[in-house]
């Protein structure tokens, strides 16, 4: 009985040390791609740095968007990341300041997640358009 | 008797496991990752004889259930020479692999003989409360594995993109599948609620997250480990 305790504490707690490396893995790489003026203008972001809470708009014009199919994985994930991020950040920002400014962190860093992978889709949606319109009627 | 949405997990499964393999092969990188893709390869085929047996002896069958539980046991003594694969790759540049080979044949032997006297001893009642048992304690070793491999990966400063985010994955995959077991040890009446949903959507993540690590990210790929570090500052 006890070590099934022990076992299922010790998972649990180290299953959220591993999806959030995961996560922070799968983001590291995008945090230092720049963002093009199309996704700008079209997603509106006039700030430099996206805040975190443009993420769930963000994911609403990806939806609109079509793409490869192949970035539905890692968003997922990301997307539960960013799920349990808000959640860190309500319950701490009146207990500890500091956690809840990491998550808000975070959440920015999902943001631009989410900015890069709708600039590819826009860029994937041009090159479908240019080649539909080259193509002989 | 299973929905519509255990059979799409069921058949979603096969489909990553074929993704892996299929982005194994066309990067010509099937030998160098030889223990994930015999682990890839079995899983595929456990579940299409599963299948097989849960049509014609139904769930609920003993045939079925003790190939499901067995085969799983299998699996996870394969996922651990996978995990031999991933130290051997990490510990590459100290020449340790002699160790590390000599390291899994021996773990391989405590873990075989150790499931034999476990069996042995119980063998007038192998019941399922024994199978939970043992997959959570099995799952646990995987875990406590793969921690160790974390801790190696950090401590080395390993910085192959690649390699850290296939050990993350198996990370994630092996506690959630230990919790779950060891959740349905102490309260056995969740396992009709959420807690039969938890394996199967283990296993659909680590194809589903390898695949896409191995489309995504070159072998090439550089990450500094100290990003992923969470810390509040």
């Amino acid at each position: 009985m006890i070590v099934a305790i022990l076992i299922c504490l010790m998972s649990l707690a180290l299953m959220l040390q591993f999806f959030v490396s995961y996560c922070r893995s799968v983001i590291a790489a995008s945090r230092t791609l720049e963002l093009s003026e199309q996704v700008r203008e079209i997603a509106n972001l006039r700030e430099p740095t996206l805040r975190g809470d443009e993420f769930l708009r963000l994911v609403q014009l990806l939806r609109l968007c079509p793409g490869r199919g192949e970035d539905g994985g890692d968003l997922r994930a990301v997307g539960a990341y960013y799920a349990m991020l808000h959640g860190l950040r309500a319950v701490f920002q009146p207990l500890a300041p500091a956690i809840a400014r990491w998550a808000e962190k975070e959440r920015e860093n999902c943001s631009h997640f989410a900015a890069l992978a709708l600039d590819r889709r826009i860029m994937y949606s041009r090159e479908l358009l240019s080649q539909q319109m080259s193509a002989p009627v | 008797m299973l929905g519509p949405v255990d059979y799409l997990v069921w058949f979603a499964g096969p489909a990553a496991q074929a993704a892996v393999v299929v982005c194994l092969l066309r990067k010509r990188e099937f030998l160098r990752y030889i223990s994930l893709s015999i682990y890839v390869l079995g899983t595929t085929l456990v579940t299409t004889i599963d299948f097989f047996l849960l049509r014609r002896f139904g769930v609920q069958s003993l045939e079925y259930t003790y190939f499901y539980y067995y085969s799983e046991s299998l699996l996870t003594i394969l996922l651990f020479l996978v995990i031999m694969q991933f130290y051997e790759q990490v510990f590459a540049e100290l020449r340790a692999a002699i160790y590390i080979r000599r390291s899994a044949v021996a773990l391989l032997v405590a873990t075989a003989a150790f499931s034999y006297l476990v069996v042995h001893a119980n063998k007038d009642h192998l019941t399922s409360r024994f199978v939970v048992a043992l997959g959570q304690n099995l799952y646990f070793i995987g875990v406590v594995l793969t921690y160790i491999l974390w801790g190696a990966v950090l401590k080395l400063r390993e910085t192959r993109t690649r390699l850290i985010q296939l050990v993350l994955a198996l990370g994630v995959y092996f506690s959630a599948t230990a919790a779950a077991y060891s959740l349905r040890n102490l309260f056995p009446g969740l396992q009709g609620s959420f807690l039969h949903w938890i394996p199967p959507l283990a296993g659909l993540w680590l194809p589903l997250a390898w695949a896409f690590t191995f489309v995504k990210v070159p072998e090439t790929a550089r990450l500094a480990t100290a990003q992923l570090m969470a810390r509040a500052r």
